[in-house]
């Protein structure tokens, strides 16, 4: 770990000398820097790190210690689809893209929309909005944050930066697409920042993709703020390799009446730690978060999902499915608080994990924390199996073993995909779980959006006929 | 006159808050190598326990107090406790009427007069009274089907073999903080011995009560049920209130060979401390089952309304193949209390089957925790779990959590987790109100009629304790 911190330092260094950045970051990097010596990476012992402690992923004790590299400038403009691969436009989006922790842009840094949409790299919204970026830039408590959002503040470089002002309802979905490319150690920290005006609309789909890349480390922040009845649809997709560290950190600070959905889906990915944090800050404000993730081989996939309930009349909503394969791991953290007075409180958490081999292992912990009275708030968590009676039913009706056990996982995934309001991307999902569940889809596959041109799955039976 | 203001505000609550005057010979306070060898000396103890006392103070003083729990409280000072108070007067008893009087008036006070007791369906009751066991009924009954129940320090003089065999060997003295400072300086509790193929023709007792100023009590209980036994064993908790903090760690081991059973039930009422949360009682216990042979059982069922601080995570080791594990919990908090209480399973065995029903009601200013962990272990095929965590609210200054730990290595098992919480519901209080019943007596039925699942696991006597403690316990605590 020594050495770990040693580069640390290193790459702080270096990157207060040559910061190329806009943003007045030298203070937030001080700060950073300071937290993150105090806090270090966090390890085993501490409570949300014991199922898997990240300490050891990124220094492994067996093998001999290579630095982390940062890429210290942006690289040139290259026409993204030569490296990646993607006919995005398919699902009717508009896509941004960021590479090796860089905004990619041919000369407009900034996309200004007429109807006062902006979206492009935090670095040029800061030099022109100063104002607006700055009051919403890093609103995070410090006694709060672990050593990985210091590390993030110390050494970030570049994020993307989303502002729709008051009364617009963006009608076409928003991309962002973060993708590794190099052949170096690399380690990105992004620090995104997304504002939806009152009475707004938005929706926004958040993929992280790799091409090559060996043992990359990628630290995100996000942070989301939803003004007074703003709606926001966040889609997180993740298809990463299997040497890849990914640790996002979302904030979502919610004003009175806003609507707040995410779909947190990940199929392949080496480790990857979401944290989500959602802050019920005004009456009225309702938050659904959905998560779907299917792992295998020595896959690890971390939700920790934390939903404060500040105020009265607020509700909230989770559900996360995963099936765990091989020797994978999944652990689902759900935190539900509700502070003293935040009465007429309605809060719902389920985790559901289907094992399917015993090497296979998944931890989950519901917890509710609750200071109010008059709440109605539940949990549940299971783990299993497939249903006997319903692999019955599907065997007696002549569906071999394998298409049942298929049937039933893709019905059981099913749930979140179908909460996926766009169409297109919700028709790529389905079919993306069934390459997934029948080992179709790996990494090869680069990216989740280009599988449609490939033809569909083929069962031995009609699925179609099976929903009536 | 601040001492006055406290008792006025106590009297009504705690019934049970007095002090009887038996002459304590007392020893000094503090805790060093000493003082443990002088408690081993005192009890005339061989070699080898005394070297397993001092083996976990060396332990405990490389521990660090845990503070991982949902609990707010100022940390004891472990040096300013007396770590044994015996009663003076030590002679051989073998009839009532040779026990202190003061002694029996104060059981009388508590409502168990042994009498009773022996009358009502033939319990026996070994009573520990300020760490030492003074009456032991029912041996020549017991003594008949070879089952062995007395005080510990008798087992360590009578059957040391025993002891010896099965001490430490499901909570080790390192096990955690409490349990290593309980190993340390344990002063009594109690021993059971059920031989194979008994089935103990009574429910096994024993009322544990703290009296002497300061004194902590450290119980020590080891229940051993060997191939086909089975035994019921209840421990009732009252002690009289005091200003000081009193902590209160005990350690209770149980053994569960071949087809054996134990139940264990309790219903716990140490002093809760007054309506400013001044006093109260630390409990700090560490409960543990090992199901060691094949079809074995143990079922805890606990109903909490007492201590300030409670820290008690009852515990199954399901390693026997086709064991089975059971928790029933009622814990209730009122005015200041804070409680951390819940189980751990852990499945080893194949087809382990583990069941949790915990109730928590908070109420006042207090804080109710439930914490548990289900863990099945890779080799745990077919384990079974199904567990279910209500928590009940009244009132909007009171606070109630549930922190569920659940680990699954394992593709055959079945692991099944809910739960809710609310407030009382309107409707209900409604209905009671509507039908001529007072709102006190309301609440009281429906928190009744909401622990009833756990309640109905209780034996008979302790039902109707433990219905009454509830009503007690949640006076005042409506409007």
């Amino acid at each position: 770990m020594e050495r770990f911190n040693q580069t640390i330092e290193e790459l702080y260094r270096e990157m207060i000398q040559i910061d190329s950045l806009q943003i007045p970051c030298r203070e937030l990097r001080d700060q950073g820097m300071a937290l993150f010596r105090e806090k270090g990476i966090p390890h085993g012992k501490m409570e949300k790190w014991r199922h898997k402690a990240i300490d050891t992923l990124l220094v492994k004790p067996d093998q001999p210690f290579k630095p982390y590299l940062i890429q210290t400038e942006p690289s040139p403009y290259q026409p993204i689809d030569q490296v990646f691969k993607c006919e995005i436009k398919n699902i009717g989006t508009i896509s941004y893209h960021l590479l090796n922790g860089w905004y990619i842009h041919q000369n407009k840094p900034l996309d200004i929309r007429d109807n006062g949409v902006i979206v492009g790299s935090i670095n040029a919204a800061y030099q022109q909005f100063p104002e607006l970026v700055s009051h919403y830039f890093n609103q995070l408590d410090p006694e709060k944050q672990d050593g990985l959002i210091a590390l993030n503040q110390a050494l970030f470089t570049d994020g993307i930066f989303i502002y729709v002002p008051d009364n617009v309802v963006v009608e076409t979905p928003i991309q962002i697409v973060s993708l590794v490319d190099t052949l170096q150690k690399l380690m990105i920290q992004h620090h995104h920042l997304v504002i939806v005006g009152k009475n707004s609309q938005l929706s926004l789909v958040h993929c992280n993709d790799s091409v090559h890349e060996e043992n990359s480390f990628i630290n995100n922040i996000l942070e989301i703020n939803l003004e007074a009845n703003a709606q926001l649809h966040y889609y997180k997709m993740e298809n990463k390799d299997a040497q890849s560290i990914l640790v996002n950190n979302t904030f979502v600070n919610q004003a009175a009446d806003s609507r707040f959905t995410s779909n947190m889906i990940t199929f392949n990915c080496g480790y990857v730690r979401n944290s989500l944090e959602v802050h019920l800050k005004e009456e009225g404000s309702d938050a659904n978060l959905y998560g779907l993730y299917l792992v295998d081989r020595k896959q690890y996939i971390d939700n920790q999902v934390n939903v404060i309930h500040h105020v009265p009349h607020c509700t909230s909503n989770q559900i996360y499915k995963g099936i765990a394969d091989d020797e994978a791991g999944a652990n689902f953290s759900g935190h539900i608080y509700v502070a003293k007075d935040a009465q007429q409180t309605a809060a719902y958490q389920i985790n559901r994990n289907i094992a399917l081999t015993d090497e296979a292992k998944i931890t989950t912990r519901p917890f509710l924390e609750i200071y109010a009275d008059d709440v109605k708030c539940s949990h549940g968590a299971t783990i299993g199996q497939l249903d006997e009676n319903a692999m019955f039913y599907l065997r007696t009706r002549g569906i071999c073993l394998r298409n049942a056990r298929m049937l039933l996982m893709f019905a059981f995934a099913n749930e979140i995909a179908n909460l996926v309001l766009i169409e297109k991307l919700r028709e790529r999902l389905n079919d993306m779980i069934k390459r997934r569940l029948s080992g179709e889809l790996t990494i090869c596959d680069q990216c989740m959006m280009n599988c449609a041109d490939k033809e569909n799955l083929i069962y031995d039976i009609d699925t179609t006929r099976l929903r009536s | 006159m601040s001492k006055e203001i406290i008792e006025n505000i106590t009297e009504s609550d705690y019934k049970y808050g007095f002090v009887s005057d038996i002459e304590i010979e007392e020893f000094p306070k503090g805790l060093n190598e000493d003082i443990i060898r002088k408690i081993s000396a005192r009890k005339n103890e061989p070699d080898w326990l005394l070297e397993f006392r001092l083996k976990a103070y060396r332990k405990w003083t490389t521990m660090k107090e845990p503070d991982w729990a949902h609990l707010n409280y100022e940390k004891p000072n472990y040096q300013d406790i007396i770590y044994l108070a015996i009663p003076k007067k030590q002679k051989e008893l073998k009839s009532l009427d040779e026990v202190d009087p003061e002694l029996l008036d104060t059981f009388n006070k508590l409502g168990i007069s042994l009498d009773e007791q022996k009358a009502l369906a033939g319990v026996a009751v070994d009573a520990v009274i300020d760490s030492i066991s003074v009456k032991t009924t029912f041996t020549e009954t017991l003594e008949k089907h070879g089952i062995i129940f007395c005080s510990f320090g008798e087992a360590v003089q009578n059957h040391p073999e025993l002891v010896r065999k099965y001490m430490g060997t499901v909570v080790p003295y390192g096990d955690n903080y409490f349990a290593a400072l309980n190993s340390a300086v344990f002063s009594e509790g109690s021993f059971c011995y059920i031989p194979k193929g008994v089935r103990c023709p009574m429910e096994l007792s024993t009322y544990f009560r703290i009296n002497a100023a300061n004194s902590g009590q450290f119980e020590r209980t080891l229940l051993i049920a060997d191939e086909g036994a089975y035994v019921s064993y209840m421990e009732g908790c009252t002690a009289p209130q005091r200003d000081e903090n009193q902590l209160h760690a005990a350690v209770v081991e149980i053994l569960a060979m071949d087809n054996a059973e134990v139940k264990y039930s309790t219903v716990q009422n140490w002093y809760p401390g007054d309506k400013e949360g001044k006093g109260g009682i630390y409990n700090f216990v560490t409960k543990r089952g090992l199901c060691k042979g094949k079809n074995s059982k143990i079922s805890w069922t606990q109903v909490e309304t007492g201590s300030s601080v409670t820290w008690k995570y009852p515990s199954c080791v399901l390693q026997g193949d086709n064991s089975i594990g059971e928790f029933y919990s009622v814990a209730l908090t009122n005015h200041f209390q804070q409680a951390d209480t819940g189980t751990k399973m852990i499945h080893i065995g194949k087809n382990t089957r583990s069941l949790i029903i915990s109730k928590g009601i908070s109420a006042g200013k207090s804080e109710n925790s439930y914490r548990g962990l289900v863990r099945v272990t890779k080799n745990a095929e077919n384990s079974r779990n199904f567990s279910q965590c209500d928590s009940l609210l009244m009132g909007d200054q009171c606070g109630a959590h549930t922190w569920p730990y659940i680990d699954c290595s394992n593709k055959s098992s079945v692991i099944e987790h809910e739960a809710t919480t609310s407030k009382i519901s309107e409707d209900q209080l409604f209905y009671c109100q509507q039908r001529g019943i007072d709102p006190e007596s309301a609440v009281s039925l429906i928190v009744n009629g909401y622990a009833k699942e756990v309640l109905n696991k209780l034996p008979m006597e302790f039902a109707v304790e433990a219905q009454k403690l509830l009503a007690i316990s949640l006076e005042g605590s409506v409007g």
